[in-house]
């Protein structure tokens, strides 16, 4: 019996990393797209004018309001009645990089409200101007402030990825679903995919916290 | 716009799970924190590892194995089991984080001066620590519910009748895809707004306590 079960998962098993691969892969390009979308939300509601601040709040607040689930069928079934139809694959990056900027504006604004004022009243002195002290001395600070709890978030967007399975995308959970439905062995290959999810979630949880304590190493000795 | 009456009575069914989710969570946390600060090294590791694995797990895999896998053999359940089952478990993992970081805020000195006193562990625990550190986890506990109410919407994947599932039916049988996930969201956002906002005045006048003792 036991051998049954084992002989089972490993036939299952290059289907279930296909689609961790298709999981990772929309996890990354969301990562990369809603960083970079982020960074700019978070800038934007640092502007002097409130004509860029309050809809850069309000974009955030509304995309960090709504559920994931929310996101991907608005952008899934939602953006063809205004034109515009995507591919599941592309429906799915552009929801997941939403939700991404959405909560990494607050991160990031977090983390650049977080650099202390003098250096701000330093680069001043120096006479510096605003957009150079900003490149310069707010954000690649802010960021390194920032990037603890970012990588945090990179590990949720991954757990997150596994609601694309609503659109049909074929990654990890969808494939362990349409196996379970083949095969009526719901508890074997859903586990397995929880095994998969938890292989890569653990370890990288692991190396944020150990990542984490590193940096804020100087501030407790 | 006719599908928002139909959103606003799937209402209940929401905060409902939510609620229901949310209690199961907070006697359950109350276990796993208690299982990390106990004695007995195994009894540690044991609670730590539920919480990892918890909180490492997608909660819709969560929900799948407990909807499908579980619920398709030993143990026949009703959506609204399953639902509320699988995330009080993922709420007990992260309440118990939230209570674990209240505990570290409370000052050595106060478990000190209840020994000193000669009072109970239990005692110690109940009418000294909790009180303070119940303060202090508030502000967590209340992110805690909004980000719940937001995955409450994982639960139309196993056939609740929630927000997100009438939503989803009413948009496919109108075949209009934009309005009533547009009002889905808002429906989301009123209901958690007012939670943020809650959540951030708890913690301003936590920090304003803080300060004057």
């Amino acid at each position: 019996m036991k051998s049954a079960i084992f002989s089972d998962w490993a036939e299952w098993l290059p289907r279930l990393l296909d689609g961790l691969w298709v999981s990772v892969q929309v996890t990354g390009l969301s990562l990369i797209i809603g960083l970079a979308a982020g960074l700019l939300l978070a800038l934007a509601a640092f502007a002097r004018t409130r004509l860029l601040t309050w809809p850069a709040i309000l974009l955030v607040e509304i995309g960090r309001g709504m559920p994931a689930l929310v996101m991907l069928q608005l952008v899934y079934f939602g953006l063809p009645s205004v034109g515009l139809t995507l591919e599941t694959y592309a429906a799915v990056v552009l929801a997941l990089s939403l939700t991404t900027a959405a909560y990494t504006s607050e991160i990031i604004r977090a983390g650049l409200r977080a650099v202390p004022d003098g250096e701000l009243e330093a680069a001043d002195a120096l006479g510096m101007s605003r957009g150079d002290v900003m490149r310069f001395v707010v954000i690649p600070q802010g960021l390194r402030i920032a990037l603890p709890t970012l990588l945090g978030f990179a590990i949720l967007i991954f757990q997150i990825s596994s609601l694309a399975f609503s659109l049909g995308l074929p990654e990890l959970l969808s494939q362990a679903y349409s196996i379970g439905a083949a095969t009526f062995r719901y508890l074997d290959v859903l586990t397995l995919a929880g095994l998969l999810y938890l292989a890569v979630t653990i370890p990288a949880g692991w190396l944020v916290a150990r990542f984490e304590r590193r940096l804020s190493r100087h501030l407790t000795t | 716009m006719d599908v928002l009456p139909i959103i606003v009575a799937a209402i209940p069914v929401t905060l409902g799970v939510t609620a229901a989710s949310f209690a199961i969570g907070a006697v359950l946390g109350l276990a796993l924190v208690a299982g990390r600060r106990s004695r007995w090294t195994v009894v540690r590791g044991l609670s730590r590892s539920v919480v990892e694995v918890l909180r490492g797990i997608p909660p819709i895999v969560l929900l799948f194995i407990i909807f499908f896998g579980i619920g398709s053999g030993a143990l026949r359940m009703e959506p609204f089991q399953a639902a509320v089952i699988g995330l009080g478990l993922v709420s007990a993992a992260h309440l118990s984080e939230v209570y674990r970081g209240s505990l570290l805020a409370v000052p050595k000195g106060q478990f000190e001066a209840a020994d000193a006193l000669g009072l109970s562990r239990s005692t110690t625990s109940a009418r000294v620590i909790a009180p303070q550190a119940f303060r202090v986890a508030m502000p967590g506990m209340v992110t805690w519910a909004i980000s719940l109410l937001k995955d409450s919407a994982l639960v139309s994947t196993i056939g609740v009748a929630e927000i997100m599932s009438v939503t989803n039916q009413h948009a496919r049988s109108s075949g209009d895809g934009l309005m009533p996930f547009i009002l889905a969201a808002a429906v989301y956002i009123a209901i958690g707004t007012p939670l943020a906002i809650w959540s951030r005045w708890l913690e301003k006048r936590f920090a304003r306590i803080r300060k004057a003792a």
